[in-house]
C-alpha cells in the first residue's frame, strides 16, 4: 500500500498575470554598500554568498556608498549619462521607424541600458564581446557612429553587413563586438574559446560572454561553464536577467536554484549578482572580473538583476502575460534616472543640463537617421545588391554558387 | 616513397601543419595525452605541448562552440569528434555559428576551422558508430565536406582542409584507416603498405578541394563513389568485368562537377554508391546534377546502390553494407537495359 499522494508535475507560475497587482515582495534587495568587496585573487569558496546577494553602489538619496563605489570620476559618469540616453532615445527612434514599416523588427534596452552601457567602460581595447541582441550599449559607448547603426537596421546601401542579417545583430571586429547570432546560447562557449585561444597565445585580451536569463537553460550555458572552469579560461561570462524571456518568467529557465549566479558555483566560478540598474555597480563588479581575467586568475559569472520595461521585440505584447504596472513597481529603478540623480547630488547635472541634454541627443539621434535613411530604408531607396546575397559565403566561389548567380543575371 | 596507414597520414598532416603554423591547434576528446581512440594525434601534445594539442569534456557541441571562438580569434583549430555519430550535439553550432559567420558578418569574423569525424561503418560499430551523415553537411550553405578513400589523398586533402579559410568537414572512412577496405570482410585485410596510394609524402603537399580523381579508367559506365564505396566499386568492377569508370569524389562540396560530367557524357551510364542512407542522400544531389548537365548523353536511368532507410544495424551488418556483391548487381543491371 502506497501511503502517500500520486505524483503530480511542478510548472512554475509567477507571482501575478495581467489583472494582477504587481508584486516583488519576494525580490531580496540589500541595502546599497552593504556587500563586501573582496580581492580579485578570493578563493571562489570563500565568496560564495556573493551570489546569493546584490552588489549595489547607489542608494535612494542617490549617494554612492560601500566598498564598490568611489571608481569613476564627474566626467566619467557624464559620458555614462550620455551613453544610456543615447541609447534610449535610439531605441525610441528606431522602434518608431519599424512601426513606420522603415525596417522589418527591433529589440529595445528600455531598463536594461545600464548594464552594457557600464560595461563597455571597463574593458580595454582588443578585448572581445560576444553579445546577444540587446546589448548594443557597447556600441554606443564604444562610440560606434549611430548612422552604421540604422544602416544596419534598415539593411540600406550602407549596411556594413550587407542586408544579409536581421536587424539589430550587428557586428563589428574592431569595436569588440562579435558578430550576433539569432540563435541563443550559442555565443557562451564561443566566447570561452575565443578567451582560450587568447591565453594559447599568450595574450592579454580576455573575452566576455552575454547570454539572457531564458537562455542559460541551453545546452551550450553548460558547454560554456564547463569550458571556462576546466580551461580556467579568461572570460566574463555575464547573465542580463531581465525577468522575462519573451513571455516565460525567469522561473522556468531557474527552476529550483536560487539564482542564476548561483549555477556558476557548482562550477569552482566565482558568482556575483549585481544591481543592473546601477551604472556605478555594473562598473565595478566588471572591473573586478575583468581584472581577474586579466591576472590569468580565470572565469567570473555575473547575473545582472534588472528589468525588461519593453516588449521583448516588436512582435511581442507583454500586456498579454504580465501586469502593465508591472515596471512601475520594479524596485531598482530606471537606471537613467538614478544616475541623473547621483550626478545631481554630486553636484554635477541639473534638472535644467539634464533636460538641455535630452534635447541635444534626441537632435543627435535624428541627425543620424536622417543621414541613414537618405541610403534607404528596407523597403525603399538604396538597397544591398541581389550579388551580395551570393557573396561571402566562403572566401572563394565555388562552381555551384557561380552556376546559381547567373541563373539570376547578376 | 614512405608507407602509411591512412591514420598515420592524417597525424602526419596535422604534424606537418602544426609544425608550420603555430595558430593550428588539436583537440578533442581523448585526443591529449592518450593521442584518440583512433590514435591520429599520437605523440602531437608530448611534441607540441598542451597549448596546442589536448584533451577536452565529453561535450560536442562545447569542443565546436570552443573550436569557432578560437577560429575567430585567428587560431586555426582542427578539432576531432570521436566519431560523426556524436556530432549531432555541436551541429547547431556547425550549421547555425560556424557555416554562417563569415556570411553574416560580411567577413568581419570568418572561421577557419576544421572538424575531423570517423565515419562509416564495417567495424561492428552499429547505430551509434557506424553512421555517414555527410548529406547533412552538404545540405549546408558555408560548409565544405571531404570524405578521402587513401592514405596520400587523407595527408594532402587535410592540409588543403587547414590551410582553408572557410570551415571544413572531414570525414575519415574509419573502416579505410588501416587498409583499402573493398567491402569482402570475409576475406584477410590487405594493408595500405600493399596499395599504391599507401605511399604518403613526406612533409608538406596539398591536394587541392573541389578535385575528383579518376580511380579507373573506363567506357561503358560511369561509377560515382566516395570514400569506402571507392575500393568496394574497385572490387566490383575487376569482378563483374564490367568497363566502368570510376570516380572518387574526394570533396562532395565544392564537388568537381566537369570530372563527373565528362565521364557520364562519355559512357552514358552512371551508378551512384555511398554506404548512406538512400532518401535524401548525396546521391539524390548526385543523381539531380547528372540528369540536369547529361541528360541527352543517358541510355538509361541513373542507378543508386546505397546504405537502407534503417538505422545501421549491427548483427546484420553486412547486409546493410553495400558491398561488391550488391554493387556488381547494379552494375550488370545498369549494362543489360
Amino acid at each position: 500500500m502506497i501511503d502517500h499522494a500520486p505524483l503530480t508535475l511542478h510548472v512554475p507560475e509567477p507571482a501575478v498575470r495581467p489583472g494582477g497587482t504587481p508584486d516583488f515582495s519576494s525580490v531580496r534587495i540589500p541595502k546599497a554598500g552593504s556587500v563586501a568587496r573582496p580581492p580579485v585573487d578570493a578563493d571562489p569558496e570563500s565568496i560564495r554568498d556573493l551570489a546569493y546577494s546584490i552588489i549595489r553602489v547607489l542608494n535612494r538619496d542617490g549617494e554612492a556608498v560601500g566598498p564598490w563605489a568611489n571608481l569613476l570620476s564627474d566626467s566619467q559618469l557624464l559620458d555614462g549619462l550620455r551613453h544610456m540616453m543615447t541609447l534610449r532615445a535610439f531605441d525610441a527612434r528606431m522602434l518608431m521607424s519599424q512601426r513606420q514599416g522603415k525596417t522589418s523588427f527591433y529589440m529595445q534596452h528600455m531598463g536594461e541600458e545600464a548594464v552594457s552601457c557600464a560595461f563597455r567602460k571597463a574593458l580595454s581595447p582588443g578585448d572581445m564581446n560576444f553579445p546577444t541582441y540587446r546589448q548594443a550599449g557597447l556600441l554606443i559607448a564604444d562610440d560606434y557612429p549611430l548612422v552604421d547603426m540604422m544602416n544596419q537596421i534598415y539593411s540600406n546601401e550602407r549596411d556594413p553587413l550587407k542586408g544579409r542579417q536581421m536587424p539589430v545583430l550587428y557586428s563589428s571586429r574592431k569595436n569588440g563586438f562579435f558578430s550576433v547570432s539569432g540563435n541563443l546560447a550559442t555565443q557562451y562557449i564561443q566566447a570561452v574559446g575565443w578567451a582560450m585561444a587568447s591565453a594559447i597565445k599568450n595574450d592579454t585580451r580576455i573575452a566576455v560572454g552575454w547570454i539572457g536569463d531564458g537562455a542559460t537553460a541551453e545546452s551550450d550555458f553548460h558547454a560554456a561553464l564547463v569550458f571556462a572552469s576546466t580551461y580556467k579560461a579568461p572570460v566574463v561570462l555575464n547573465i542580463v536577467n531581465n525577468q522575462w524571456a519573451i513571455s516565460t518568467f525567469q522561473g522556468i529557465a531557474r527552476g529550483g536554484s536560487g539564482t542564476f549566479a548561483a549555477r556558476g558555483l557548482g562550477f569552482g566560478i566565482p558568482a556575483l549578482r549585481v544591481d543592473g540598474n546601477d551604472y556605478l555597480a555594473v562598473y565595478a563588479v566588471a572591473r573586478w572580473a575583468i581584472e581577474r581575467a586579466r591576472r590569468n586568475l580565470g572565469p567570473t559569472l555575473i547575473e545582472h538583476v534588472t528589468y525588461r520595461v519593453g516588449a521583448h521585440s516588436t512582435s511581442d505584447d507583454p500586456a498579454a502575460y504580465r501586469p502593465k504596472a508591472e515596471s512601475d513597481a520594479w524596485p531598482l529603478g530606471d537606471p537613467i534616472i538614478r544616475l541623473k540623480k547621483h550626478l545631481i547630488v554630486r553636484g554635477a547635472w541639473s534638472e535644467e543640463r539634464h533636460n538641455q541634454a535630452e534635447a541635444e541627443i534626441l537632435d543627435t539621434v535624428i541627425a543620424a537617421q536622417k543621414e541613414a535613411e537618405q541610403h534607404g530604408t528596407l523597403h525603399a531607396g538604396g538597397q544591398p545588391s541581389v550579388r551580395d546575397m551570393f557573396e561571402g559565403v566562403y572566401e572563394q566561389m565555388p562552381p555551384h554558387l557561380h552556376r546559381q548567380r547567373h541563373e539570376v543575371g547578376v | 616513397m614512405p608507407r602509411r596507414t591512412m591514420i598515420e597520414a592524417i597525424r602526419d598532416a596535422m604534424d606537418v601543419m602544426m609544425a608550420r603554423d603555430a595558430n593550428v591547434v588539436v583537440f578533442g576528446e581523448d585526443v591529449g595525452y592518450f593521442g584518440g581512440v583512433f590514435r591520429a594525434t599520437q605523440g602531437l601534445q608530448a611534441k607540441y605541448g598542451h597549448n596546442r594539442c589536448f584533451d577536452a569534456p565529453i561535450n560536442e557541441s562545447g569542443i565546436v562552440g570552443a573550436a569557432i571562438g578560437m577560429a575567430a580569434y585567428g587560431l586555426r583549430p582542427c578539432v576531432e569528434i570521436q566519431f560523426a555519430d556524436y556530432m549531432y550535439p555541436g551541429y547547431d553550432q556547425i550549421v547555425s555559428e560556424a557555416a554562417r559567420l563569415r556570411y553574416r558578418s560580411n567577413g568581419d569574423f570568418t572561421c577557419p576551422l576544421v572538424i575531423r569525424m570517423p565515419t562509416g561503418g564495417g567495424i561492428s560499430g552499429g547505430e551509434t558508430h557506424s553512421q555517414s551523415p555527410e548529406a547533412l553537411f552538404t545540405h549546408v550553405a558555408g560548409l565544405k565536406t571531404v570524405v578521402p578513400s587513401s592514405p596520400r589523398d587523407a595527408k594532402g586533402l587535410l592540409i588543403s582542409a587547414i590551410e582553408d579559410p572557410d570551415p571544413v568537414i572531414f570525414l575519415e572512412p574509419k573502416r579505410l584507416y588501416n587498409g583499402p577496405f573493398d567491402g569482402h570482410h570475409d576475406r584477410p585485410m590487405t594493408p595500405w603498405s600493399k596499395h599504391h596510394l599507401g605511399e604518403v609524402p613526406d612533409g608538406h603537399y596539398t591536394i587541392p578541394l573541389g578535385q575528383a580523381a579518376i580511380r579507373r579508367e573506363g567506357n561503358a559506365l560511369t561509377v560515382l563513389a566516395y570514400g569506402t564505396m571507392v575500393h568496394v566499386a574497385m572490387a566490383a568492377a575487376v569482378e563483374t568485368g564490367v568497363d566502368a569508370e570510376i570516380i572518387d569524389l574526394r570533396t562532395l562540396v565544392p564537388l568537381d562537377l566537369e570530372t563527373i560530367a565528362a565521364s557520364v557524357r562519355k559512357t552514358g551510364r552512371c551508378v551512384i554508391v555511398h554506404e548512406a542512407t538512400l532518401t535524401s542522400g548525396f546521391g539524390a544531389e548526385l543523381s539531380a546534377l547528372v540528369q540536369e548537365t547529361c541528360f541527352y548523353h543517358l541510355e538509361v536511368p541513373i542507378k543508386r546502390v546505397t546504405g537502407w532507410d534503417t538505422p545501421y544495424p549491427h548483427a546484420q551488418e553486412w547486409d546493410y553494407f553495400p558491398g561488391p556483391a550488391r554493387l556488381g548487381r547494379a552494375l550488370l543491371e545498369t549494362m543489360e537495359q
